[in-house]
């Protein structure tokens, strides 16, 4: 890392997010996600009728499915309107390595969601209000569910390397993001684990380990263990290093 | 300043440019003409690091392209085909933008950003978004863009494209006058703008170079024929021809 690196890095990171913050997409999403979270906590999981406040099994436990799609929703443009527009060969033939460019524009998609999740704040004073949580879950809890964002918008920002259209990165995404979360789900797995022939459950066993489901509940139970951050972290790095293999390949 | 030897590209099974090697010197323009297809855009493209040719190398003021590109990229300045933009930016924000990128900050880039909008006749657009503007600005914005460094090697894909004949004249114009200082490789299918414009001209024909020279060199290249024009076409046919026997 040198001075350049991140003077490059922060060119395009501030591009990108005056791009979100200029147009509808930004606010949409943020409002979309903030009457969701908030919505199913009060009225899907009713949290005010409940005596437990828990936070993991009332709030956070909706965020993976609000996060398949609106992540992808926030990361589809990242790439593909570049390739769509052109501006790609632009970026490409200036003296910025691919590297600068693509943290640059995760870290503006990752500012947007750090908004949006900050914006849910008012969830953690209600609870404070009502009675008397323990600050170590609520902080690991929203640690996981930023984790688990970052996590799909990294999937998105590969996905949209590849593709010109902004549609088709937008449901390759969420078509990714679904499975990854539904692969962790206990019933699903023994559903499918019943269906597949004797011999073969260890591999839907291990398939079902990659989810990111395990590592998220873990989290948000207050349970901050280095292991499953570590393993966001990676996921993230893999997804931005298939990224730049999906630029490599359009400029092959 | 721009060393290209034994250019290759394939795509799949298809050549695109086929050995190709030149050089251009700082204080020429050369013009790079050829049918469509012919490679002309794949040739800019790999000298811009664009593309990574497939064998072959590109270097720039003696640095390689390929190995140092951030380092090589810093000398060029480039124009696409289609002039790309950012859309949701307005003109000076777009140049800052491109400012930043090449490395200035602060007063500089703000000098920077105005001494290209003047010099592109862009000052009364200069807060207008990108969007709304016409084809010829959004043109000259991107143009701007591919100076606004002052490069020593400048590539220009069809930079008339799309223009006017009193803007085709002044880009034209510019093209020569900044020609005196660098080394300047631009595409067209206007045989005119060789003239008016080029030290220099090459022909490319799928893939290959069939010409090379002043554009008076290239004019007695074919016997009898008197304007580029139809050396041009009696070049690029004939290699069609050829293939056909």
């Amino acid at each position: 890392m040198n001075k350049r690196d991140i003077e490059n890095t922060l060119t395009v990171f501030k591009r990108e997010f005056l791009a979100y913050f200029n147009s509808p997409v930004l606010y949409v999403i943020v409002v979309i996600f903030l009457l969701a979270s908030q919505g199913f906590t009060f009225f899907f999981s009713r949290i005010l009728d409940s005596d437990d406040v828990s936070l993991a099994t009332r709030f956070f436990v909706w965020h993976p499915w609000i996060y398949t799609v609106l992540a992808p929703a926030v990361g589809m443009r990242l790439w593909s309107e570049e390739h769509r527009l052109g501006t790609i060969e632009l970026l490409m033939t200036m003296p910025v390595s691919p590297w600068q460019a693509i943290l640059g524009k995760f870290f503006a998609a990752a500012f947007v969601w750090a908004i949006g999740l900050g914006l849910t704040f008012t969830i953690a004073m209600t609870v404070g209000y009502l009675g008397d949580p323990d600050s170590g879950p609520i902080i690991s809890g929203y640690v996981a569910s930023y984790l688990y964002a970052m996590a799909c918008l990294a999937v998105t920002s590969a996905i949209s390397a590849f593709t010109r259209s902004q549609v088709v990165c937008f449901i390759i995404s969420v078509a990714f993001c679904l499975v990854i979360a539904l692969i962790g789900d206990p019933g699903i797995t023994q559903a499918i684990v019943n269906a597949v022939p004797n011999g073969f459950e260890w591999l839907v066993r291990f398939v079902s380990y990659f989810s990111f489901m395990d590592h998220f509940f873990e989290m948000t139970k207050g349970i901050f263990v280095l292991r499953d951050v570590l393993y966001f972290v990676s996921v993230i790095a893999a997804a931005l290093l298939v990224t730049d293999l999906g630029l490599r390949s359009k400029r092959a | 300043m721009i060393q290209v030897k034994n250019l290759r590209k394939e795509f799949g099974s298809k050549v695109a440019v086929d050995d190709v090697s030149f050089k251009v010197e700082k204080g020429e323009v050369l013009g790079f003409l050829g049918p469509n297809g012919a490679g002309k855009s794949t040739t800019m493209r790999m000298v811009t690091g664009y593309f990574r040719p497939t064998s072959g190398s590109v270097s720039l003021g003696g640095i390689d392209m390929l190995e140092e590109p951030e380092k090589a990229k810093q000398m060029l300045g480039y124009l696409p085909e289609n002039a790309p933009l950012y859309s949701d930016m307005t003109v000076a924000s777009f140049l800052g933008f491109c400012a930043e990128l090449r490395g200035m900050h602060g007063a500089a880039r703000s000098k920077a950003i105005d001494r290209v909008l003047d010099l592109c006749f862009l000052d009364n657009v200069r807060n207008q978004s990108v969007d709304t503007l016409s084809k010829g600005y959004r043109h000259r914005t991107c143009f701007a863009q591919s100076i606004i460094h002052d490069p020593e090697v400048l590539i220009l894909d069809e930079p008339t494209d799309g223009l006017d004949p009193n803007q085709k004249h002044e880009v034209r114009g510019m093209i020569k006058r900044m020609g005196q200082n660098k080394a300047i490789i631009f595409s067209t299918h206007i045989l005119e703008e060789v003239d008016a414009a080029c030290s220099r001209a090459m022909i490319i024909d799928r893939g290959k170079v069939v010409a090379d020279g002043t554009p008076e060199q290239l004019r007695k290249i074919v016997p009898g024929c008197n304007s580029l024009d139809e050396v041009f076409r009696s070049i690029t046919r004939s290699e069609i021809a050829k293939k056909g026997e």
